[in-house]
């Protein structure tokens, strides 16, 4: 342990510094979306994609600064289940978006749901028709 | 340097909250609130690394570790209680 720092020391700090800026501006940039874009899909979308990466930057962070092994499997533990919890959150926001008709018909470039609900709603029509025509 | 980052990183994840907690104030819908909210704890969670690695402890690593594991069940509860609850006055 040198008393002045090193020039490794040096370079680790830099790049911590720069991913804890990163990371945070990441979370800006999720809230301007959540302020900014005009429906629920599209704020989804920022408000889950900058989760996912500002967390990974910030946890790399913490582990460039501590400089002990042993602190990386609890960060990776971490990292990995934000990145199994936040598409859970974010397709059960979207789906009940999508139900509750939350959205804009006019910003999405293709709906590939449309067809499967229209394709449903036909055959629960179809089915109830058939119970009719068998009670009567 | 250290002073420096954590400024720039207080100022920025000050702002982010304060944009979300707009949005919790004043969103439209309930599913709107709840993503806000998502992005509120996701802004915590934020603040408690750079705390960490700013000032070289663990002290929060746990805290960290737990709201990555359950911050997720909120929003999908309510998710699937509004579901079931906006559906009913649009059919009828």
């Amino acid at each position: 342990m040198s008393p002045e720092p090193n020039a490794v020391d040096t370079v680790v700090d830099a790049v911590s510094a720069v991913f804890m800026v990163v990371g945070a501006l990441m979370s800006l940039a999720a809230a301007i979306g959540l302020l900014r874009f005009p429906d629920l899909m599209s704020r989804m979308h920022a408000a889950t994609k900058p989760q996912v990466l500002g967390l990974f930057l910030l946890l790399a962070a913490v582990g460039l600064q501590l400089r002990t092994w042993w602190v990386w499997p609890v960060l990776l533990v971490a990292w990995i289940f934000q990145l199994l919890t936040v598409p859970v959150s974010a397709h059960m926001v979207g789906r009940a978006g999508y139900r509750t008709k939350h959205l804009h018909k006019e910003l999405l470039s293709t709906d590939e749901l449309e067809a499967v609900v229209v394709k449903a709603a036909k055959a629960a029509r179809k089915s109830e028709e058939g119970d009719g025509n068998r009670s009567d | 340097m250290m002073e420096l980052v954590l400024t720039i990183t207080a100022v920025a994840l000050a702002l982010a909250a304060a944009g979300a907690i707009i949005r919790i104030a004043r969103g439209p819908s309930l599913l709107d609130r709840v993503l806000a909210a998502d992005v509120l704890l996701a802004i915590l969670g934020a603040a408690l690394c750079i705390d960490m690695a700013v000032n070289r402890h663990l002290n929060n690593l746990m805290l960290v570790v737990a709201v990555s594991v359950i911050g997720f069940i909120g929003s999908v509860t309510v998710a699937r209680f509004v579901a079931d609850r906006r559906e009913q006055p649009s059919e009828s």
